[in-house]
């Protein structure tokens, strides 16, 4: 061992203490923040399953409620958000899908195109209950009170029903998907475009064999974490047909002769899990009789949006994989 | 006149206001390999693009003079881009399978000339996996995924995917910089083969590769064709200064 001689040597050995005690102090407070967010997530999350999970049985989930509100189940709102969301994705899909191609493969970077892409960024901050009050005047009272007119329907689609509720919601959750639509098809690689053009692919060609397969996954997140954040609204809905209660399921059936073939009828009332919250809690003759099924009902909205979200993690996960191997090789 | 397959005159390209290619007149034997070489950005690669016009696609691209292949100005308003990348295919520096199965990579053209017929199809696979000489490695995996086959032998499927809609030239982009001395080899031996059938332009970085590949060598410097003669004489006793310089390794 040689002979320390520097006195120096032996002083960038150790902080000093005060330097020492700030980096805990700094470290403590992060940790601690960051702790008070997991602790406010569990919080909400434990209340709602401590008090909801016992209530929920299969029968909670398939039973229409009795006894005002009180007692049986929440089937016709789980059918109603199912289908809302349905017919969301069936508007929602195509037109967010071919705006992002029209935006990130056909637009040129001009004036238009930025003015296109502030447009959707804006149309992503509107508050949720703006779009309602769109869907209400636009939908309903202008296009559907003049289909009525026009085609001599009576009144079927000038009065609030499922399928402004959707299209309003569609609506709402465009920028979600025109946004995870362009940033999918930015990542595929040029190179994978050039080989197709290469090859004498014309460009809608090259979009529909190579770049659309290859951000499927990344297209598929973005209508997921949608239909998620469809699910969880309550606003837009509020005036645009769900009910607070409602005997029979929005199911219509097409007489074939032989049979009937039901479906979902797009003009009828609907209830919805969102909306079946705040009325329990606002509207209900006893509120606190029916907190069981406000919580049970909660539960089943956050396992539904969660397992949204998981799947969509699963499929960027795997969008991520592809992208890294097209690279890679 | 008749064994020139492809023939500029005057070729300039730009990108915006930066010329890539100026005064560019050269004329490309049918059947025959021909080198392209030169120091980066010299604009190899940016002719070998303006013969399928892939730079089309590049912002801000702009041509002026001919471009004629058989005798055809394919800059011409009558002609359609996407028949032309079809006659005229291209190989790129890396390898760009789709990462789907080696079958689909293979049929992906075709079916874009709406070729249906299964048997059909397998015939082309078969075909071009065997001019590519890649058909005896992968005649029993041709439903893994291409991006699977080790990187030498994407390269030559690569080419078999090039070769699957028939063209008459093709246009190889450093197709062998990325491989290992010999994956290399088998792509130069390849390429050899290949000549025979098709009229093969090669953009390469490997004074010794297009020594021994190339029927005729063209050398860029600067976005001019310097000089363009047959590879041995270019090799043995050029008659400019830059490419001498250029070949003997004292700049570039």
């Amino acid at each position: 061992m040689p002979e320390e001689k520097n006195i120096k040597n032996k002083e960038i050995r150790k902080l000093p203490a005060s330097t020492k005690y700030y980096e805990y102090f700094a470290i403590g407070l992060v940790q601690v923040i960051t702790a008070f967010v997991f602790l406010i997530l569990f919080l909400v999350l434990g209340k709602i399953f401590y008090e909801g999970a016992g209530i929920i049985d299969y029968q909670f989930l398939t039973e229409a409620p009795r006894n005002n509100m009180t007692e049986g189940g929440i089937g016709p709102a789980i059918f109603g958000t199912v289908s809302v969301m349905f017919l969301m994705i069936i508007f929602a899909v195509p037109i967010g899908v071919f705006s992002a191609v029209y935006i990130n493969e056909y637009a040129e970077d001009n004036l238009a195109q930025r003015v296109i892409r502030a447009s959707v960024n804006n149309l992503a901050g509107v508050p949720s209950i703006v779009f309602g009050l769109f869907g209400l005047g636009f939908f309903v009272l202008f296009i559907g009170k003049n289909f009525d007119e026009v085609m001599g329907t009576g009144l079927l689609l000038g009065q609030p029903a499922m399928l402004w509720a959707s299209a309003t919601l569609a609506v709402l959750v465009l920028p979600t998907i025109i946004i995870s639509t362009i940033e999918a098809l930015n990542a595929v690689p040029h190179s994978q475009r050039a080989a197709a053009y290469g090859l004498g692919a014309t460009k809608w060609q090259t979009i529909k064999g190579v770049v659309l397969p290859q951000s499927r996954s990344g297209i598929l997140t973005g209508i997921i974490l949608a239909v998620s954040r469809g699910a969880g609204e309550t606003a837009p809905v509020l005036f645009l047909g769900c009910a607070f209660f409602l005997p029979q399921l929005p199911v219509a059936y097409l007489d074939l002769g032989l049979f009937a073939v039901p479906f979902i009828n797009p003009a009828e009332q609907f209830m919805y899990l969102s909306y079946h919250i705040f009325i329990l809690a606002t509207q209900s003759s006893n509120p606190t009789l029916t907190m069981p099924v406000q919580f049970g009902t909660a539960a089943v909205l956050i396992t539904l949006t969660v397992l949204l979200n998981i799947t969509a993690v699963i499929f960027r996960f795997k969008f991520r994989r592809t992208l890294q191997v097209v690279r890679e090789n | 006149m008749k064994d020139v397959k492809i023939y500029t005159e005057n070729l300039s390209v730009f990108f915006d206001y930066i010329q890539a290619l100026n005064n560019v007149s050269i004329q490309i034997k049918a059947n025959r390999v021909t080198s392209i070489i030169g120091p980066s950005g010299c604009g190899k690669t940016s002719f070998l693009r303006t013969l399928n016009r892939m730079n089309d696609l590049m912002h801000g691209f702009k041509m002026k003079g001919e471009v004629k292949i058989d005798g055809v100005d394919i800059y011409d308003d009558n002609i359609d881009v996407v028949n032309l990348r079809k006659l005229v295919g291209m190989v790129f520096q890396k390898s760009n399978l789709f990462p789907k199965s080696v079958y689909e990579n293979l049929i992906f053209a075709p079916k874009l000339n709406n070729i249906k017929d299964k048997n059909k199809l397998d015939e082309i696979v078969e075909r071009s996996c065997t001019q590519a000489s890649i058909w005896d490695e992968i005649k029993d995996r041709l439903n893994d995924n291409a991006l699977n086959l080790s990187a030498g032998q994407q390269q030559r499927l690569c080419i078999a995917r090039a070769l699957s809609v028939n063209p008459d030239v093709l246009l190889m982009d450093e197709p062998a910089s990325a491989l290992d001395p010999i994956s290399t080899s088998r792509i130069e031996e390849l390429i050899f083969e290949l000549k025979k059938d098709y009229t093969i332009l090669v953009v390469t970085h490997n004074m010794q590769q297009a020594a021994r590949i190339s029927d005729f060598t063209a050398f860029f410097y600067l976005g001019q064709l310097v000089e363009f003669e047959k590879t041995t004489k270019i090799f043995t006793n050029p008659s400019n200064k830059q490419t001498e310089d250029y070949i003997t390794g004292r700049f570039g």
